[in-house]
């Protein structure tokens, strides 16, 4: 291999050797000197447009993007001259005058980049004309799960990288130029009617507070406080191993126990895990997944659909219904965890209370912003009600607990809540990507073989990992008789997250290069755990962090198979009957849209 | 003091010559004979960053990669300019000739002509043209090739990278750089994109020999160059001139007896005033201009100029970068909220600090050349802005 060349250059005076390609904002990381950013994000490729990140290089006629610029050999870069300084300061200004700087009454206030930039270069009063127009008129809030307010934006253009490169998706590009340049989308419609998956990664990568979630807070709390209401609430693998990063912990951090009590201090009357029906959906799309085996290697049935992929990411639902709807009877029946909790909780946790589903508020807490669109897909009502009434994201359910003047910190944890609370291993991995092939694995290969995945310590480690796509194949044998069909067959599976890895492996699917039996698709990088209603900044290492807290919360539980979840064999039991039965059928499976491609 | 040439008009650029002749000749020179003729013509671009030519072809030639393109900008956005387009009209064959001589000298077998979308209406006449100079060229054994692209009517799409991401098929805004297009242009491959005039000089050049070429002009600006003359005056039009000339003597020839100021090289050029004429050289070292001159009397009220060129970079910015999205429109409404009494006449001064920072902080030559114009024109004519 090429040994990678260095260079040397100086940076404020201080001599520095970075590899050959490094930028020269790299080159200043390496030493500790700052210099700021906006439009730069590690997730997405170089844009330079900002102005930020300008330094001065000795001799040169304009100042260099430090963001843009390949370190070069003898390079003599000031980060702080006064050239510097007055153009950083002009930049900031002027950011700041085509900003609406409500900042007060903003959702993002205190998690702001534009806000720390003014911060440290814009005091005293503003320089420049404010330009914001009519505000009122630049705010899309059409959609349930995604607010766009251009009275805010400051066209750093890293949502439409984020929609573009990390999500082919493109539901938002910048139109106009000069004075009318805006972030927009197909025709300028509504983020709600145009291709957007609601995946949240361009509300996570905004720098202000142009591209929110929209927020369910208040409602929340007027349940809690409606006596008449019984309000439970769910909350997703993906949460507890980032929520603490909006409260004070470092990211990694594990807080399960801390979120369940305070869960319980806001004044829910049930705190129960979408845990439970993480496994619930193992039970369901494992034996689906059996079921279409069956019929396309014993039966021959050439109308079964294979290979069949995962339905747990509403982000990549909506994708396939844009981008592949041809593909769609491929995608398993089964709901999402969110959305067969929404379903039981008001039907069996009803019965079993003794509370009118009438009264029943049901709440979810979700790394997720397309669990808000999911939530309200007219589809999802087969409890007779709408299944979840409010999806909060991880950053949202902070601002509660921030509100309510809990102190974390002190908090002693305590368990969930019982009939939909009990969680295992196998439901925690759901979080992070790998994690749905990892436990369905688990679980499936044990009702073939009746013995357990033959890995060390059931981790099933050629799943994991954040490389984009991943394949993974497992010889079955020593089938049980019932089973004895699928003795010696390879089963086939990839897992990809982020939907421009989607798409890759979709379209190795529909070009027939891949024959692949179950294939794992999470919208989001790094899977749930790296959603688009997670704390704020997420990154590479962060996105690590919590990937490597999931793992070890899954090796914590005492339980780590979906079947073998107490609660999950007494809703076989009492409610359900069998996976893939007739009250299955009714509460736990849905079906596909077909969507227009822009 | 600097040397300063007599007005001096010449016929080159549209001089009726037979491109077979001096293609075969070129078809026997190395690469590296060819560069070294234009790099000793001291050719500069002709397209307004005057950036000499051999260098950019020698940079070019160097590259490893197989494929490599010419690309000839005619995309001519410049307002007041319109010479590219009576050289496409007049002399296409001279602008082929030139490509094929610069893909020679570089090693690229491809050359793309990127025209301006307002001229579309010359493409049946271009094409018939190439048709005619692709049979020339092929009977003389050259291995290259040229195609039209035509561009969508916005002024950013002359800057060179925004031109490559629009031929890409992509939004056309302007790239980082470096990498610059002699190492990574079109398609990311080594590409020399040059005027449309640059390219009829190289082939003047090779005609008439790098010491004949050298004879006019200035140490600084070799060559003559066309001109298109706008605004008051009795003479508006195409003209071929040396360079190096004083603006004195420009205003003395074009101008309507009343010339109280010129803009030299459009709305990214600088506006010079009547008692800078004599001292004011055109060309590299003095004002270098991409060709437009406009000339304004003193009927002219100097805000509505400054105005105009405003509207119209606030118009025409790509919208990418903060300090020229943002820049433009605060000194448009600047300095319409200082005509109107609304900011303080000493905001003005706020408005020519922020002009300079465009010009170091900008991504692209359209935000850093705002303030040639706005800076120029406040500083000469401050009342006429303020009152
Ligand atoms: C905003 C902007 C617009 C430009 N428009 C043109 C143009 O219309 N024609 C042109 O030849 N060069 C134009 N240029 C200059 C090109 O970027 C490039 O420098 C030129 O094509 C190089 O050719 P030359 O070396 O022969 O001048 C423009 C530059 C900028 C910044
Ligand atoms: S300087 Fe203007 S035209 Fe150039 S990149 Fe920036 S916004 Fe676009």
């Amino acid at each position: 291999m090429k040994k990678n060349k260095m260079v040397n250059l100086k940076i404020n005076n201080q001599p520095v050797s970075v590899p050959e390609g490094s930028t020269v904002l790299q080159a200043a990381e390496k030493l500790n000197i700052h210099i700021p950013t906006l439009c730069n994000h590690d997730d997405l490729c170089v844009a330079g447009n900002c102005r930020v990140c300008v330094v001065e290089h000795k001799g040169a006629r304009t100042l260099l993007a430090g963001c843009a610029t390949p370190a070069a050999e003898g390079m003599d870069i000031m980060t702080n001259s006064l050239k510097v300084r007055n153009a950083r300061k002009h930049v900031v200004e002027l950011l700041l005058s085509e900003h609406r700087a409500d900042c007060t009454k903003c959702y993002r206030n205190q998690n702001c980049e534009l806000q720390e930039l003014a911060n440290e270069y814009s005091f005293g009063d503003h320089i420049f004309l404010d330009l914001v127009g009519d505000h009122e008129a630049m705010i899309d809030d059409a959609s349930c799960a995604i607010i766009k307010d251009d009275s805010k934006c400051i066209r750093c253009q890293r949502c439409v990288r984020t929609c573009s490169q990390l999500q082919k998706v493109s539901a938002i590009a910048v139109s106009g130029k000069g004075s009318e340049m805006k972030i927009s989308t197909f025709h300028d419609r509504p983020i709600s009617h145009v291709v957007c998956t609601n995946c949240g990664q361009c509300v996570n990568r905004c720098p202000t507070g142009a591209l929110t979630e929209k927020n369910y807070i208040d409602s929340v709390w007027d349940a809690i406080y409606d006596s008449g209401k019984h309000v439970v609430v769910q909350t997703a693998p993906a949460v507890r191993v980032a929520l603490g990063e909006e409260l004070g912990y470092d990211p990694g951090e594990r807080v399960t126990g801390k979120m369940v009590t305070a869960l319980k201090q806001l004044g829910f009357d049930s705190v129960l895990d979408t845990d439970f029906t993480a496994d619930l959906t193992i039970m369901e799309e494992g034996t689906e997944l059996l079921t279409r085996l069956k019929k396309a290697l014993v039966e021959q049935d050439k109308e079964t659909a294979l290979p069949m992929t995962t339905s747990c990411s509403p982000g990549w639902v909506k994708f396939i219904e844009h981008k592949f709807p041809e593909f769609l009877p491929n995608v398993s029946t089964c709901k999402s965890p969110q959305q067969m909790f929404g379903a039981l909780a008001k039907t069996y946790y009803a019965d079993n209370r003794g509370v009118d589903p009438e009264n029943i508020v049901s709440v979810s807490i979700m790394p997720c912003t397309a669990k808000k669109f999911e939530a309200n897909r007219p589809e999802m009502r087969d409890s007779g009600y709408k299944d979840v009434d409010y999806v909060l994201t991880t950053r949202e359910f902070a601002v509660m607990i921030k509100q309510a003047g809990i102190d974390f910190r002190t908090l002693e944890p305590s368990g969930y809540d019982s009939l939909m609370g009990d969680s295992t291993g196998a439901g925690v991995i759901f979080g992070a990507t790998g994690g749905v092939m990892e436990a369905a694995i688990r679980t499936a290969y044990e009702i073939v073989t009746g013995k357990p995945v033959p890995f060390d310590n059931l981790n099933i480690t050629p799943v994991r990992g954040m490389e984009g796509v991943k394949e993974a194949s497992l010889k079955i044998e020593g089938c049980l008789k019932e089973w004895s069909f699928l003795e010696g067959v390879e089963l086939k599976t990839a897992i990809a997250h982020g939907l421009t890895n989607a798409n890759k492996v979709m379209t190795a699917v529909r070009n027939g290069e891949a024959d692949y039996h179950f294939i794992e698709i999470m919208a989001c990088p790094g899977g749930c755990i790296g959603g688009g209603g997670q704390p704020i900044p997420t990154n590479m290492t962060i996105r690590q962090s919590r990937i490597d807290a999931i793992y070890e919360e899954d090796m914590s539980l005492p339980i780590r198979k979906s079947h073998e979840n107490p609660e999950v064999q007494a809703i076989y039991k009492d409610f359900l009957g069998e996976p893939n039965g007739h009250k299955s059928h009714e509460l736990l499976h849905t079906h596909y849209i077909e969507r227009v491609p822009y | 003091m600097m040397e300063t040439k007599k007005i001096s008009k010449v016929d080159l650029i549209f001089e009726d010559i037979d491109p077979r002749e001096i293609l075969t000749r070129v078809k026997g020179m190395s690469a590296t004979e060819i560069i070294e003729e234009v790099l000793e013509s001291g050719l500069k671009g002709r397209g307004g960053a005057g950036f000499p030519t051999g260098m950019k072809w020698k940079f070019c030639s160097e590259e490893k990669e197989k494929d490599k393109y010419i690309v000839c900008n005619a995309d001519e956005g410049e307002p007041g300019t319109f010479k590219d387009r009576e050289i496409l009209d007049r002399v296409a064959q001279k602008v082929y000739a030139g490509m094929t001589i610069a893909g020679k000298a570089v090693g690229a077998q491809t050359g793309i002509v990127y025209l301006r979308g307002e001229y579309k209406f010359l493409l049946p006449q271009l094409r018939a043209e190439l048709e005619k100079f692709h049979k020339m060229i092929h009977e003389l054994g050259f291995d290259f090739r040229i195609d039209f692209r035509i561009g969508s009517g916005a002024y950013i799409c002359g800057e060179e990278s925004a031109l490559f991401e629009s031929i890409e098929g992509r939004r056309g805004e302007p790239r980082n750089k470096p990498p610059y297009p002699t190492s990574s242009g079109l398609f990311g491959k080594p590409t020399s994109i040059n005027n449309v005039e640059t390219l009829v000089n190289s082939v003047i050049i090779l005609k008439y020999g790098s010491e004949f070429y050298k004879k006019m002009g200035t140490q600084f600006s070799t060559g003559a160059k066309v001109f298109s003359v706008s605004g008051d005056t009795p003479k508006p039009g195409i003209y071929e001139l040396e360079l190096g000339m004083s603006l004195l003597e420009f205003v003395n020839e074009f101008g309507d007896g009343d010339t109280k100021a010129v803009q030299v090289g459009g709305a990214a050029g600088f506006c010079v005033p009547r008692k800078l004429f004599a001292s004011t050289v055109i060309g590299f070292e003095g004002v270098p201009t991409g060709g437009s001159m406009k000339l304004f009397n003193s009927s002219r009220s100097m805000y509505n100029v400054l105005h105009n060129y405003l509207d119209f970079f606030n118009e025409e910015s790509c919208g990418q970068c903060t300090p020229c999205r943002v820049g433009c429109q605060q000194l448009l409404k600047g300095v319409e909220s200082v005509k109107r009494g609304e900011s303080k006449s000493t905001y003005i001064d706020e408005l020519v600090k922020l002009a300079a920072t465009m010009k170091v902080a900008s991504k692209c030559g359209l935000g850093q050349s705002v303030g040639n114009a706005f800076n120029s024109i406040v500083e000469n004519f401050r009342e006429e802005i303020i009152y």
